[in-house]
């Protein structure tokens, strides 16, 4: 598979999923400027973590106008796999390709630490390898990951299964004190209608590798290359 | 034209910011200050003579890129 991965200025976990992509699980990658306009032959793409244009004036505020994104837009209109982990996230939310906004943490504290993750859908495209209901231990790094939506939008999500991921104790019940930003509905991660677009805070590009101590974030990158194969199968079907 | 644009939270969004001011000014004393809301003031010089038009500009910045209107409201001044 042919994985891209985006760099913006000020990206930081961009190499960390070339990393994993291309070391830990073979496929071939290309690094891509923010100045780019044109994506061809990409089978998915990756917003990474990192602190896109310093954050200045809001997190993903600026990066959202990059060249890049309008050929991301058009990739995911089309039906292609775009994952944003962290700073990535952010950018989707202000690109308005995944509802909502980020507001600072409720601590006010940058807060860089492994916390408890339950996947409450393993029938994405991110996440089938996993269990319904398994519980992750993945590290967040951030300041502003502090979740909102309005009512309206945050029922028609639970209703339709786009919250993906969800903060909670490590025996898997979410609990406020298991909310380590205030992020609303202990949202972690969640995924668009047409579940082609997935947005996750936790950083799960580092811990992908056994050799690290923790390889509980692997299964999203395995889920990904996964359900790629199977596209391409009915691809293939179709044009047979 | 210069704009002297603020853009806060909207009114209801908690704003952990201002919470934290808001301790700090009741532990010093003021017992009658509430609802602090902290925010983002930006001043833009746009050149352009006719006010409509301008104004018209520093809406359509405010709603494209200075502020989330998710979770922010602005309000300008121009002259």
């Amino acid at each position: 598979m042919k994985i891209g991965v985006v760099v913006f200025p000020g990206s930081n976990c961009d190499h960390d999923c070339q990393h994993i992509f291309k070391d830990v699980l073979g496929q071939y990658v290309e690094m891509i400027w923010h100045k780019e306009t044109l994506l061809a032959g990409l089978d998915a793409i990756v917003l990474p973590g990192g602190f896109s244009y310093g954050d200045y004036l809001r997190t993903g505020a600026i990066a959202r106008f990059s060249p890049v994104m309008g050929a991301v837009k058009e990739f995911a209109k089309k039906g292609g796999m775009v994952l944003g982990i962290c700073n990535g996230f952010q950018i989707l939310l202000e690109a308005g390709m995944l509802p909502g906004a980020m507001l600072r943490n409720r601590s006010l504290h940058f807060i860089c630490k492994d916390v408890s993750v339950k996947v409450e859908n393993a029938a994405t495209s991110f996440t089938s390898a996993y269990e319904s209901g398994q519980v992750l231990k993945i590290p967040i790094a951030h300041a502003d990951g502090n979740y909102y939506t309005d009512p309206v939008t945050l029922a028609a999500m639970q209703a339709n299964a786009q919250i993906v991921l969800r903060y909670c104790t490590p025996e898997g019940k979410v609990t406020q004190e298991a909310n380590p930003n205030g992020s609303l509905d202990n949202i972690a991660g969640i995924i668009n209608a047409e579940g082609n677009v997935l947005g996750m805070m936790p950083h799960p590009e580092r811990c992908a590798e056994a050799v690290l101590g923790n390889d509980d974030g692997k299964m999203i990158f395995l889920s990904m290359l996964e359900s790629l194969k199977g596209n391409k199968k009915q691809l293939k079907m179709v044009e047979a | 034209m210069k704009a002297k644009i603020h853009v806060t939270l909207k009114q209801g969004i908690l704003d952990p910011q201002g919470k934290a001011i808001e301790h700090a000014l009741d532990s010093l004393g003021f017992k009658n200050a509430g609802n602090v809301r902290v925010g983002k003031y930006m001043e833009v010089d746009v050149e352009e003579k006719d006010k409509a038009k301008a104004e018209a500009q520093v809406k359509s910045m405010c709603e494209k890129l200075l502020a989330n209107t998710i979770v922010e409201e602005y309000r300008y001044e121009l002259g």
